[in-house]
């Protein structure tokens, strides 16, 4: 019992502490953000890691929660006759919740991930020093172009993943539920407002933040070797996950009862 | 040129050095001799700041660079060259791109102009032809050659070479250590070299320190240290297994009863 005591508090205490540094870690990011140069191109290769190459997986993903929803509703919907509001439904949830979360947890885990061990290999492997020792900042080198990176592409995959869940619903409503594919449309114009799609996509711009965050924040602090790299990875995804959703959590909660959305 | 004094270092419990002293002079060559493990790298990563020493000073041209901010502390290090030990090459760009780092980062070169700093860079170190290889094709010691060329590259006034000779051939570890004479002879450059190997120390040093239980308990010119009385640097430099540096140790592979 007291075992259990010592062993959930250290881990909150770690938590804790991780946010702490990583607070710290956003502060001299976005310092170094608006300090010129800004070299563009190395934004553009990490752009390309976290939109293009990610922008499948999120994509079949995307698509296959479309359908599963249209499928789990159909059952219950059909009982009411209300089959009609289904596209209303899956387009609504889509857009608020779930392509911003799923997306962000795919590119946590793909990209994050990704990050977390190559800045992890570098540090261990004195790039990291070697990159201070010719008077270049680590965080303006390493960490702004994966954060800015990752703040802009991930609303994006967000936008794709709205509409290609959408498309999926479509899929099953006009094949199995005998929707007209005009109908279909005409019920997601009626019922999704500009609001769901924005604050759906504020989200993801905080989540894409989170991801960058944890990813180098974790990679630059690898204690030893290729041990060090695996656990940090793990962590990684871990910390982006629980403060992904504990981050929805709040912002829904704030669209909820403060903007009343 | 470097002044370092008092300077104290441990991680945790592991004292690595308690009140050092050192001075490097401008355009001399030192060469700091030590076990492995002794915090000879620890030494060189506090000078160029990648450390921070627990308590001491550390002056670089009479300036205090221990409290230093880091926009100050970096015009220094655009003087300074380190060459790491493991070669720290960055894994994810060619030798090209590696070598060219500084003036890629800090200067608007011409693209031929960076071509041919980078070209003379590796034949001085003897490469050639593997502008366009990956550090992971590399050899331990090709690494190590591609490091330096890259310290090379940014004409640096100091250079701290960290092992320069280990893991190259007797041949290319000779060409080596004639480059570090001559730029310390043609560019006045300072430098300070730590290795093991004591051809290297003898042929390039202007002055030997041995570090020993974190203090340089001596130092002096090639002669000197050669022909020095005292029982530690004697067995050091003869590379013998038994004497005062392993007394009460239990070196068991090298007691050959
Ligand atoms: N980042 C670190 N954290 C904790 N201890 C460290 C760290 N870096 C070095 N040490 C310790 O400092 C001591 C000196 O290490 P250092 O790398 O300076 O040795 P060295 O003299 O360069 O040895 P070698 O000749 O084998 O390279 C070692 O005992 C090592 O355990
Ligand atoms: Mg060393």
């Amino acid at each position: 019992m007291s075992r259990l005591f010592i062993y959930s508090s250290t881990a909150i205490f770690n938590f804790v502490c991780n946010v702490g540094d990583m607070s710290i870690l956003l502060g001299k990011t976005i310092y170094w953000v608006f300090m010129p140069p800004l070299k563009m191109q190395r934004i553009l290769i990490q752009s390309k890691k976290v939109g293009p190459d990610s922008f499948m997986i999120s994509a079949l993903i995307a698509f296959f929660i479309g359908v599963i929803m249209s499928l789990q509703m159909a059952g219950q919907m059909t009982k009411l006759s209300a089959e009609i509001y289904i596209p209303s439904v899956v387009s609504v949830s889509l857009t608020r919740e779930l392509a911003p979360v799923l997306t962000a947890l795919i590119v946590a885990g793909r990209v994050g991930a990704g990050i977390t061990a190559e800045l992890g290999t570098m540090t261990v492997t004195e790039q990291v020093e070697a990159l201070k020792a010719f008077a270049v900042n680590p965080i303006k080198y390493l960490v702004v172009p994966r954060f800015l990176a990752l703040i802009v592409m991930l609303p994006v995959l967000a936008i794709f993943a709205d509409i290609i869940g959408i498309l999926g619903g479509f899929v099953i409503c006009v094949n199995k539920l005998g929707l007209s594919p005009s109908l279909y449309f005409t019920m997601i114009i009626q019922s999704l407002t500009v609001k769901d799609i924005v604050t759906g996509l504020i989200k993801t711009f905080f989540f894409g933040g989170i991801i960058a965050l944890v990813g180098c924040h974790q990679g630059l602090n690898v204690k030893a070797g290729a041990e060090g790299v695996g656990k940090a990875t793990t962590a990684s995804v871990v910390i982006s996950f629980i403060l992904i959703i504990m981050a929805d959590c709040i912002f829904t909660t704030m669209f909820y009862f403060v903007f009343d959305v | 040129m470097i002044e370092i004094s008092n300077l104290c270092k441990s991680f945790e419990n592991n004292i690595i050095f308690s009140n050092l002293d050192l001075t490097v002079k401008e355009g001399e060559t030192m060469v700091i001799i030590g076990r492995s493990g002794a915090g000879k790298s620890v030494l060189l990563k506090c000078i160029v700041g990648l450390m921070s020493p627990d308590a001491g000073s550390i002056k670089i041209r009479g300036e205090e660079v221990t409290t230093l901010e880091e926009k100050e502390y970096n015009k220094i290090r655009m003087d300074m060259g380190m060459v790491f030990q493991g070669g720290a090459l960055f894994d994810s760009m060619n030798v090209e791109e590696n070598v060219a780092f500084v003036l890629n980062e800090f200067m608007n070169l011409d693209p031929s102009i960076v071509r041919d700093k980078v070209r003379d860079s590796l034949l001085l170190v003897g490469l050639q032809d593997i502008e366009k290889m990956m550090p992971a094709e590399l050899s331990g010691g090709m690494k190590k050659r591609v490091s330096l060329a890259r310290v090379l590259c940014m004409e640096p006034k100091i250079i701290f070479y960290d092992e320069p000779t280990t893991g190259v051939d007797p041949i290319t570890a000779d060409a080596i250590n004639n480059l570090i004479v001559d730029l310390s002879k043609k560019l006045n450059v300072t430098s300070i070299v730590v290795t093991h190997d004591m051809n290297s120390a003898y042929k390039v040093a202007n002055s030997i320190a041995m570090f020993y239980h974190g203090q340089i308990i001596a130092q002096g010119t090639v002669d000197e240290i050669r022909h020095t009385k005292h029982p530690v640097i004697r067995q050091f430099i003869s590379g013998d297994a038994r004497g005062p540096i392993t007394d009460g140790e239990n070196l068991v592979f090298g007691h050959a009863e």
